[in-house]
């Protein structure tokens, strides 16, 4: 395919390239830490920048540093700022190895910091805090970490910076990774790589330094080259958003949309939310030709054995691994807007690909964002982050944020001015409120206990009814599901019903259906109790400690 | 097991594609400027997969402001046939009558009549809502912080401080009467990705791409190509030169550049070697420090 006429360098890349992988992240730091630097470096040592671009910043640079350039000047975009001298916005940047593709989204540090941060982290795989190895784990950097954690990137960085001005000291690094790991285990953060670096004097960021001899680890770009991603996105649970539907003639009626998470295959037996009709995937239809499978963030066209009524808006999902489908639920908002978030104001909420009319019906706390601790509230102002009940006017098809970020994620929009007003995370359905005749808080009155879901692995129908009869004698209302793998929505009939029920034999990794409390699942598995008797104290113990957080979870959904 | 992981072409054109449709289902009359550049042309393919196996559900609209070259308008025609999108041209009429020309009124002006201004009037005669723009955030530093939904106010004008904030892949298509949106479904592309995909995908681009001997005029460090009578100073000569265009413009104020690349391999191979930001060769990008920007406040992309 390659013309033999083109160079061996070229061809090479026509080959290679053809199979790079795309990471985005983003840069996070505060004032003068050194992160334009930095990106500046990384656009420069890895020839991303074009050499009429690094003529005018030639031309443009006011402080000597690299080959008399001031690298900082690379990422410096519009007018208004660079007469300010500082950022003001979002920037997107694109560079590329060998190896992959980069989008940076470059945040400023400043103080409309968590409004754009949270925008430019919405989308990344990967998040570069930095930190002066000067002034240590300041309270931005908590900041920084809090809203990475908070926007689900999967993957952290802390890059500690300004080495060369601590003379590369090895203690120094070692003390700001610990005081930076004691917070980072409050938020649950995944994984994290620490790396020594001086972006001025280019230190550990392409290449590894020889004035580090005592880090053994990769260069901040070999860490960016080779950190693995093909987990980020969730392969489990299918969700696809209808976004459009193709109808060229009285033959063909297609389903089009971006596949947000799981895998579909040609034949799989689909319901439609809302209706909740059930048919099979007759084909996935690209213009590139019909395909066996497609997986997340495809964009492909689906076609189903029967005719259903679906429009856009609608979600394809399995039948046995549904979201969770409601009006109400608790998340975590970002507020974007001069204006302040109040309770109880219209708006609107777009979600996948719904858009619905939306309140917010309390504020229940708001997150200090330095402290992580926790305040009333009566409104939200600008870059501040709360936690709310919301309720949309039409049921919406959701996961929780940190299970799933494609649907777990919204934005709240004025009606009136069309503004974006804020972002929002799901945490969970809002069982403060029930919106049937029967609130959750009357069914626990009468039935005495919180319900659960206790899953059996490597449990018989005999064990499961040992801990039924138990459990029953107890006090508890307990009920064995039917069949190994009982349906979604069985479960979550069960479930929302007050039960206790016990699933038995079914795999560690199948998938739990959505809506139910990860705190209210008791995953045992029967292989690790020798007695009968092992067993059943276990359950009691958990289900009367009343929370069953404390248990091993093993839905793979990577809690 | 397959590893289910798309490489970043495959990633990237999901991604547009997922900003075509979204675009289609929410706006009443989207419409996709079409400047026969090579990045319109993949802008064009990704509609098509988009809708596929439907037609393309908007039309293309070109704004011709009569000094395009003549190979650009007959590849235009050709092209839109072939695919059978429904295209419409539109020009300023009145400024051309008028005489507009860069070298009276120099090139701001003239790109503000000829551009700015052709396009702000066929958008309002046409009532569209929504039009697709080819640009990438690569390509200029003002660029950098463009939304994929660039907000217009009713004059058309972008204004850098009141943009919203795009989260995920979650859009504001919400607008008042009179408003639009330009959107940039190649935003996250770069120039490489773009020709890197026109090779893996083989998309028909205007033929002026690959090098080949053109009369040219060499002024200062430009090549300017000889086309609509340019006007010549005193003792400059045409002369045939091994050429190429890396972006297309106006004739007046497209440059070309030296170049071998005959085929999309080496053109390709030029770029990873000779890294030079297109729009170097655009004379209009360097009437002033970020020019693009004031362009953009104005209305143009």
């Amino acid at each position: 395919m390659v013309s033999p006429e083109v160079d061996v360098e070229t061809a090479e890349w026509l080959v290679k390239t053809a199979q790079t992988e795309l990471l985005r992240f983003t840069t996070a730091g505060s004032v003068d830490d050194g992160k334009s630097t930095l990106i500046g470096r990384l656009l420069y040592d890895s020839k991303g920048v074009y050499e009429d671009q690094l003529a005018s910043v030639r031309k443009a640079t006011r402080n000597l540093t690299t080959n008399g350039l001031d690298l900082s000047l690379l990422t410096d975009g519009l007018r208004a700022e660079r007469e300010q001298g500082i950022t003001i916005d979002v920037a997107y940047r694109y560079f590329a190895t060998a190896k992959r593709k980069f989008i940076i989204a470059d945040t400023p540090g400043h103080e409309q910091y968590t409004r754009n941060m949270a925008t430019g982290a919405s989308t990344a795989n990967l998040a570069v805090i930095l930190i002066d190895a000067r002034y240590g784990v300041l309270p931005q950097s908590r900041r920084h970490a809090f809203l990475a954690t908070l926007l689900g990137i999967p993957h952290l960085v802390v890059a500690v910076n300004k080495m060369d001005l601590v003379d590369y000291r090895e203690e120094v690094f070692t003390s700001i990774r610990a005081d930076f790991k004691a917070f980072a285990d409050q938020l649950k953060a995944g994984d994290i790589q620490f790396i020594p670096i001086s972006a001025l004097q280019g230190d550990n960021v392409v290449e590894r330094s020889a004035r580090t001899p005592w880090y053994r680890g990769p260069s901040l770009l070999e860490h960016l080259e080779t950190v693995p991603i093909d987990r980020d996105l969730n392969l489990t649970d299918l969700r696809f958003p209808v976004q459009y539907v193709i109808r060229p003639d009285l033959d063909f009626r297609g389903f089009a949309g971006q596949i947000a998470s799981g895998v579909m295959r040609k034949g799989d037996a689909v319901t439609v939310l809302p209706s909740g009709r059930t048919s099979r995937v007759k084909s996935i239809v690209t213009y590139d030709g019909e395909l066996e499978e497609a997986f997340a963030p495809m964009s492909v066209t689906v076609c189903l054995e029967d005719e259903i009524d679906i429009s856009r808006g609608d979600m394809l999902v399995r039948a046995d691994n549904a979201p969770y489908a409601g009006r109400r639920f608790e998340a975590t908002v970002v507020w974007m807007n001069e204006k302040p978030m109040e309770p109880h104001r219209p708006y609107l909420l777009k979600h996948s690909t719904q858009m619905v009319q939306a309140r917010v019906r309390e504020i229940r706390h708001r997150v200090d964002i330095n402290t992580l601790g926790h305040e009333r509230a009566s409104h939200l102002q600008l870059n501040e982050i709360g936690v709310v009940a919301v309720e949309a006017q039409r049921p919406v098809f959701f996961d929780a944020y940190r299970q799933n970020r494609a649907t777990g994620a919204f934005i709240l929009i004025d009606p009136i001015t069309n503004e974006t007003l804020g972002a929002g995370m799901i945490a969970r359905p809002d069982t403060h409120h029930h919106s049937g005749p029967v609130t959750e808080a009357e069914r626990l009155a009468r039935i005495g206990h919180r319900p659960y879901v206790i899953r059996l692995g490597k449990g018989t129908l005999e064990t499961a009814q040992l801990v039924e009869r138990h459990l029953f004698d107890l006090g508890y209302l307990v009920h064995v599901a039917a069949g190994r793998e009982p349906g979604a929505e069985a479960v979550r009939t069960a479930f929302q019903a007050g039960l206790v029920l016990i699933q038995f034999g079914a795999p560690a990794e199948t998938a739990l259906p959505g809506g139910i409390p990860v705190d209210q699942v008791v995953t045992l598995d029967c292989a690790q109790f020798a007695e009968d008797s092992d067993l059943l104290e276990a359950v009691v113990g958990i289900l009367g400690s009343g929370n069953a957080g404390n248990v091993r979870l093993t839905d793979g959904a990577g809690i | 097991m397959t590893e289910r992981i798309l490489t970043h072409l495959r990633a990237l054109e999901a991604e547009s594609i997922h900003i075509l449709r979204e675009v289609a289902a929410e706006f009443q009359k989207p419409v996709m400027l079409y400047s026969i550049g090579k990045d319109s042309s993949v802008m064009v393919r990704l509609a098509q997969k988009a809708f596929y196996p439907g037609k393309i559900p908007f039309p293309l609209l070109h704004i011709d402001t009569t000094y395009k070259f003549g190979e650009m308008i007959e590849f235009r025609d050709r092209f839109c046939a072939e695919l059978g999108v429904q295209l419409i041209v539109h020009t300023n009429t009145k400024a051309i009558e008028d005489g507009a020309n860069p070298f009276r009124l120099g090139t701001q002006k003239c790109c503000a009549l000829l551009k700015t201004r052709a396009l702000l009037d066929a958008l309002e005669q046409g009532g569209y809502d929504a039009a697709f723009g080819g640009a990438r955030r690569d390509e200029e530093k003002s660029r950098a912080k463009e939304r994929v939904y660039s907000f217009r106010d009713s004059f058309g004008q972008w204004d850098p401080k009141n943009q919203r904030p795009e989260l995920w892949n979650l859009f504001n298509s919400r607008l008042d009467k009179g408003e639009t949106i330009r959107v940039f479904p190649l935003s996250n592309w770069t120039e490489l990705d773009v020709w890197h995909y026109i090779y893996l995908e083989n998309i028909p681009i205007v033929p002026m791409y690959f090098a080949k001997d053109r009369e040219m005029l060499v002024r200062g460090g430009s090549l300017i190509p000889l086309e609509h009578n340019l006007p010549l100073l005193p003792g400059e000569k045409p002369q045939m030169v091994m050429s190429r265009m890396r972006s297309l413009g106006c004739t007046y104020c497209t440059g070309a550049i030296h170049s071998e690349a005959d085929t999309l391999p080496k053109i390709i191979g030029e770029m990873i070697q000779f890294r030079r930001s297109e729009r170097e060769n655009r004379v209009i990008d360097h009437d002033q420090e970020g020019s693009m920007e004031l362009k953009k406040r104005e209305g143009y992309f």
